[in-house]
């Protein structure tokens, strides 16, 4: 059951992904296309309710979907099964987690 | 040609004379009868339909009965080793025993829900479901799909393409009962889950069936059965 709602998760968090990496590329292209400075992109972002809510969704997609994915890794390649490599997972969960939304809400407020 | 066979000890070098719509096992049998009989290495039916003895041959899984040795040779050479992923018993035979008890883990058996005073199930031939089962139901056990699988080389409780296949041609059958059964033995990181979607098997079947298609099917069953609750 579990690793069903795992996979599961890792199938949906990666349609998800598919489109925030295109919509977060054309941003950037956008961005750097029309030669906007950094204040300006602060302009836009701050305060952007719309922004957090993509970026915040992007974020929590990417937390699921790698350490999934890791998961597979290390007990392919590792040998790495068991209670261990689930607590090594989530706190890199975590991490992700903590990491990218710093970085959303450093741009956000 | 020159034959390098992989044996128990070592790698054994033969010269074998070339005959036309010669098959691989007609090399190994040559080298037996003639070369060298303490070779050991199996074989049933010679026909394609006991799945008895595939080997390596040239780096890749094949049944060597139906394998003509102008498909594979290279170089006027031909390098015949025992099946990857399985115990080598003696020489190019392996311990298929792993292999099959994973279709058991995998509720391969056959159970029917009726008994001999009810009326036959009736099964449609058209039915989506049918023909999905059809798909998969001329597998013949050579495990050649589980030698191709990295997944099995990487995962060693993975059950595999052939044992998984087996599971959806039963889940797919009308008459077949115990369905969430099966999908809980078929579900995880031995199961179905495992599978990278590589496609070996798929590739190297030489039934020219599709295990890939048969775990996809079991990803979808399963994953419905976890959003209702049933797994």
């Amino acid at each position: 059951m579990t690793q069903t709602v795992l996979w599961l998760a890792q199938r949906i968090t990666a349609a998800i992904l598919a489109v925030c990496v295109v919509v977060h590329l054309a941003t950037i292209i956008y961005a750097v296309q029309g030669g906007l400075s950094a204040a300006q992109i602060l302009g836009r972002t701050r305060g952007n309710t719309a922004w957090l809510a993509f970026y915040s969704l992007f974020v929590l997609a990417a937390a699921i979907h790698a350490p999934i994915g890791l998961r597979t890794v290390l007990g392919e390649w590792l040998r790495w099964r068991g209670a261990s490599r689930e607590i090594f997972l989530l706190l890199f969960a975590l991490l992700l987690l903590w990491a990218g939304m710093r970085a959303v809400l450093g741009v956000f407020s | 040609m020159r034959v390098l066979v992989k044996r128990s000890s070592a790698v054994q070098e033969f010269e074998v004379p070339r005959h036309p719509s010669q098959t691989v096992l007609d090399v190994v049998t040559y080298i037996q009868r003639k070369l060298d009989p303490t070779l050991a290495y199996r074989y049933a039916c010679r026909v394609g339909m006991c799945g008895s003895c595939a080997m390596t041959v040239n780096g890749a899984p094949r049944w060597t009965c139906r394998t003509h040795v102008d498909r594979v040779l290279k170089n006027d050479e031909l390098a015949i080793a025992p099946l990857r992923n399985l115990p080598v018993i003696r020489d190019l035979v392996t311990d298929m025993r792993e292999f099959f008890d994973k279709w058991a883990r995998a509720q391969g058996r056959f159970r029917g829900g009726r008994s001999k005073h009810e009326d036959f199930e009736k099964v449609i031939p058209d039915s989506p479901q049918r023909k999905a089962a059809d798909a998969g139901i001329e597998c013949i056990g050579c495990a050649v799909c589980y030698s191709a699988c990295n997944v099995v080389a990487a995962n060693p409780q993975y059950l595999g393409p052939a044992a998984l296949n087996r599971a959806w041609t039963l889940l797919k059958d009308a008459r077949s009962v115990d369905a969430i059964e099966k999908l809980r033995a078929v579900a995880g990181d031995a199961g179905c889950h495992a599978c990278h979607t590589h496609m070996d098997c798929t590739e190297r079947c030489p039934k020219h069936l599709s295990p890939t298609a048969a775990i996809a099917g079991l990803k979808r069953a399963t994953a419905k059965a976890a959003l209702k609750g049933e797994l």
